[in-house]
């Protein structure tokens, strides 16, 4: 645990776990709401806006593809909206037409382009580079302290940081107006309480987080840390504080198990090569939530009979 | 370009894009279908949790085969081994679902994330093994009909044709239990056992279409065929045909496309067909449409506020509301300076002697069929017969001055 | 009516408002609701009086909740307006304590007893601010008034219908507001609850609040509430109960959903 792992481990594994609080917090929120999969349907519509942000810049800088990510994520929340009230159509029916459509119009439109002088592919946007986001320049735990090498870090680290103190902030400002909306929406509305505001503002937030995470770890940690770290929280507690405390720790103990998993575990077992550290984050996020499905506390909807006897 | 698409269209692009295009149209089909019932029990995204947890059971499936010195490509290996995955993902949801407080969409999203991103571990570990370089196993994710094998092509055709002979088969039960459970179990049907059927018809739709369109768009197919055709009718059974026939249709258009040209990829082109589809019937459909639903919805606030500004003359109260003065002026029934004109006076008596008519008549006939039809805008003369008015006019000693003013 | 003041004249004409309905607590005039196609209110016009204990009655799908949310001014209004103390109810929602019906929220949420009524403070507390322990003292009382105390500490889904409507009741009470609007506030629960509501209710009305009801057990309209609004899309009837409480008129409302027999229980005044 010297030199080499604040070279090679150090910055990918805090990515993950800034990915992963960043997109655990508005998750809290989303499952209450019964819109877990609006997750889904972000992290879907990610690729076509990094394609289509591409074909107007022609070139692969960050800040462009991010734009054209949160644009794609924004358009898709309002497309559902629209099909779900013009329509009348119910609202995973509705996700469902507009992240298929506008994910296939992705594909198509990378099939198109011409890719082949530049790294933008599919496989890239489900399953991000986690692995390369490598502090090359770093010498060991005391380069932390060293301005000069602190200059070189990923610039993936100082963006994910950002997002998630913002995330953060922006959860601790509004929580009361997103409490009280998500609980009993007809009664914050009476208090004055602009409660299709809130809602909107949460998936904006659930898009900024889906689109500075699947950069650097790909789609699938996005969907899988919106949902698994706050629902087995819920399960762990029944107030909505500690569910929140719960997942983070949840999205932050995935993040690094899944990178250790991922980097050392296929040594463990006598293979070579590591495996996909974004899909075993994934994965090891699963399986604290399948531990927690049989043995949290709170794991029961409390039934009708239960109730009667109080 | 076009002779291409054309030559696709009559299955003149050779052997395997012929069978690409009957089986895309098949599959259509049975997931237009199959997905219209999964859509009318609100359930359409356990489509996208079957489909994504297919991954780790091709990959594993894969693994088996080589292990066993087989070849890991074998496709009906391969979709063995995404049935018994999805169908694992498939009662992992039902399980959380029933026994842990969380709801299905966070069931849903658990399976989905969790099963693809294993899947995504077990390809890199295949990456990893020697005769996994060249698996192709990614082909999984979006499709690829380039380069498939004649066998293939065949297994996706026989697939096709066995599940929409399903769906025909059980259209009865399941479309009897989409629409109205509590009834179907009254008729001595196993509702649980039918939606055990549709699952299992969606699965076997998502493992045909892996290979087509990929196991991230197939959801497309099950889920956007049966949205359009809901446009289009009101009535279970229609929507089910229709829904199958956008699905077909989408399939056959889709893969034809495709074939007249190297980089359309089959997937994308096909829902992107299916979308197009969806886009007209959302704003164009007679009923349900946007344009036809706006347009209503401006004529029937007009009506509401031409009554309500009759009654208003008629009482000799003041209007307040702009869009009621704009609508009376419009009609002709007021005038600027805000008097009720000579036809506005007689409208306005008219529609009160309605009001009063109304009254009468749901005192008088007190069933719902009648009290229903009072919502305040339907003329009096549009639901009873002449005898029947004559007979509430005679409890309305007013109602008889006013008809000097017809 | 009361004697009316003449304000200002419009086109010529004098615009009159009556005296009493400019400082109502809830004026409604000719409010128009529809969903879809099918108007859920039609016209209804109607002004409740201060310091009134109002009851809202009709038939199921007659538009009574669908009143109470147009009277908080949070669904859309095709035509008319609300008016609470003499101004638009859009900018008067800081009076106005609502109760909603305890089946539309989902009772599974993770909060305590004691985290729903401070949801009550909102208005007060804005985004940031601090709870006060003054503030903290209030919500106690709150849910003493309501016989709930001692169960601030309580998971709300361990609650009985009957004590998840107090905790509502005690949420409203928080809010210090000077009209209450309450949806089904005895729907589902025990006798003791209906019991102690009404005390709460009642002890309201005598601090000089108004509040409204929807309710919709025609054998205790009479003992628990002084204003009758009848409606069934539209306005049936309004007035003090001893008016307007009349088979006659619960017939018009109730067309013939309700038997005449149970009208005859009801031993209402003859007409």
């Amino acid at each position: 645990m010297g030199a080499e792992f604040v070279q090679l481990s150090l910055t990918p594994m805090l990515i993950g776990i800034l990915a992963a609080i960043a997109c655990a917090l508005p998750g809290n929120f989303l499952i209450l709401r019964r819109q877990a999969l609006i997750g889904d349907a972000i992290s879907h519509v990610v690729l076509p806006g990094i394609v289509v942000a591409f074909l107007i810049t022609g070139t692969i800088s960050t800040w462009p593809m991010i734009f054209g990510a949160a644009a794609a994520s924004i358009l898709a929340v309002i497309i559902i909206e629209a099909i779900r009230r013009f329509g009348k159509i119910e609202p995973g029916a509705a996700m469902g037409v507009t992240f298929t459509s506008m994910f296939a119009a992705g594909v198509l439109l990378l099939e198109q382009s011409d890719t082949s002088s530049v790294h933008i592919d599919v496989e890239h946007a489900l399953y991000g580079n986690l692995e390369s986001l490598i502090w090359l320049e770093a010498e060991g735990w005391h380069s932390l302290i060293d301005p000069a090498t602190l200059a070189t870090l990923p610039d993936e680290l100082t963006r994910m940081a950002a997002v998630a103190v913002l995330i953060g902030i922006g959860t601790w400002i509004f929580w009361r107006p997103l409490k009280i909306s998500t609980f009993d929406e007809t009664f914050a509305g009476s208090i004055a309480i602009p409660v299709s505001a809130v809602g909107f503002g949460l998936v904006v937030s659930a898009a900024v987080a889906a689109v500075a995470a699947f950069d650097a770890v790909g789609s699938i940690i996005v969907i899988a840390m919106f949902i698994c770290p706050p629902a087995a929280a819920r399960l762990m507690t029944n107030r909505l504080e500690s569910q929140i405390m719960w997942s983070i720790l949840f999205a932050t103990l995935s993040a690094i198990l899944g990178y250790v998993f991922a980097g050392y575990g296929p040594q463990w077992i006598g293979l070579d090569n590591a495996v996909s550290a974004a899909g075993m984050i994934a994965t090891v996020s699963g399986l604290i939530l399948a531990l927690a499905c049989f043995l949290a506390p709170h794991r029961k909807r409390l039934g009708a009979a239960e109730n009667l006897g109080q | 370009m076009l002779d291409g698409i054309l030559s696709a269209f009559f299955l003149q692009s050779g052997y395997n894009a012929t069978l690409v295009t009957i089986g895309a149209c098949l599959l259509g089909i049975a997931a237009g279908t199959s997905g219209t019932f999964l859509f009318l029990r609100k359930r359409a995204l356990i489509s996208d949790a079957v489909a994504h947890a297919t991954l780790p059971g091709v990959a594993i499936a894969f693994i088996i085969m080589v292990f066993f010195g087989g070849d890991g490509r074998n496709l009906v290996g391969l979709l063995l081994g995404s049935a018994i995955s999805s169908l694992i993902g498939l009662l992992a949801v039902g399980w959380i679902t029933k026994y842990t407080r969380l709801a299905e969409d966070a069931a849903i999203g658990a399976v989905l994330s969790v099963f693809f991103g294993a899947g995504i571990v077990l390809l890199t570990v295949i990456q990893s093994m020697s005769s996994g370089r060249q698996a192709g196993l990614e082909g999984f994710l979006l499709g690829s009909t380039a380069g498939m094998l004649f066998q293939d092509a065949v297994t996706i055709a026989i697939g096709g044709v066995i599940a929409v002979l399903a769906v025909f088969t059980l259209r009865r039960p399941m479309t009897l239990a989409a629409f109205d459970p509590e009834y179907a179990t009254s008729t001595g049907q196993n509702v649980y056992r039918t939606d055990l059927a549709t699952m299992g018809l969606v699965m076997a739709v998502t493992v045909i279409g892996l290979k087509i369109v990929g196991l991230i768009l197939i959801v497309a197919m099950l889920i956007i065929p049966a949205v359009t055709a809901r446009f289009w009718s009101e009535r279970a059974e229609h929507v089910v045909i229709l829904a199958g026939l956008f699905g077909g249709a989408a399939g056959y258009i889709g893969s034809a496309i495709s074939a007249s040209a190297p980089d359309l990829p089959t997937g994308p082109i096909i829902v992107l067909v299916s979308f197009a589809l969806f886009c007209v019937s959302l704003f164009f459909a007679p009923e349900r449409g946007i344009f036809s639903a706006l347009l209503r919805h401006r004529r029937f606030q007009l009506l509401v506020h031409r009554r309500q500004g009759l009654l208003a003359i008629a009482h000799g109260e003041r209007i307040y509301d702009p869009l009621t003065l704009s609508t009376l002026r419009k009609a002709g029934f007021l005038r600027a300076d805000g008097v009720a004109t000579d036809s506005g006076a007689a409208q306005a008596s008219k529609t009160l002697r309605d009001e009063r008519r109304w009254k009468v008549a749901r005192g008088i006939y007190q069933d719902d069929a009648v009290s229903n039809l009072y919502d305040g805008l339907t003329p009096i003369e549009a639901v009873l017969t002449r005898d029947q008015i004559a007979e509430i006019d005679r409890h309305i000693p007013v109602a008889k001055q006013v008809d000097g003013d017809r | 009516m009361q004697p009316a003041i003449t304000l200002a004249t419009e086109y010529g004409k004098a615009v009159e408002i009556a005296a009493s309905d400019d400082q109502s607590p809830l004026a409604i005039r000719e409010l128009t609701v529809s969903y879809g196609e099918k108007p859920a209110l039609f016209s209804v016009d109607t002004v409740i009086p201060a310091q009134s204990m109002t009851a809202i009655v009709g038939p199921n799908g007659a538009g009574k909740s669908t009143l109470l949310k147009a009277a908080l001014g949070i669904v859309p209004r095709l035509s008319g307006n609300v008016q609470v103390f003499g101004e638009p109810v859009e900018e008067m929602q800081d009076k106005i304590a609502y109760v909603p019906q305890r089946a539309s929220v989902d009772w599974d949420f993770p909060a305590r007893v004691l985290d729903v009524v401070m949801m009550g403070l909102y208005p007060q507390l804005g985004l940031l601010g601090f709870i006060k322990p003054s503030q903290k003292k209030h919500v106690m009382e709150c849910l003493e008034r309501v016989g709930m105390a001692e169960f601030a500490e309580r998971q709300i889904g361990q609650l009985s219908g009957g004590q998840q409507q107090r905790v509502f009741l005690a949420r409203a009470l928080a809010q210090n507001a000077d009209l209450y609007l309450l949806d089904e506030p005895f729907a589902g629960v025990d006798a003791a609850t209906e019991k102690a509501i009404i005390a709460v209710l009642q002890s309201l009305k005598e601090n000089g609040r108004t509040v409204v009801c929807v309710h919709h057990d025609l054998a205790t309209v009479a003992d628990y509430f002084d204003h009758l609004l009848l409606v069934n899309i539209r306005k049936i009837a309004d007035g003090p109960i001893s008016e307007v409480f009349t088979s006659e008129n619960l017939q018009a409302t109730y067309g013939g959903r309700l038997a005449s027999t149970h009208i005859d229980q009801l031993k209402l005044p003859a007409s």
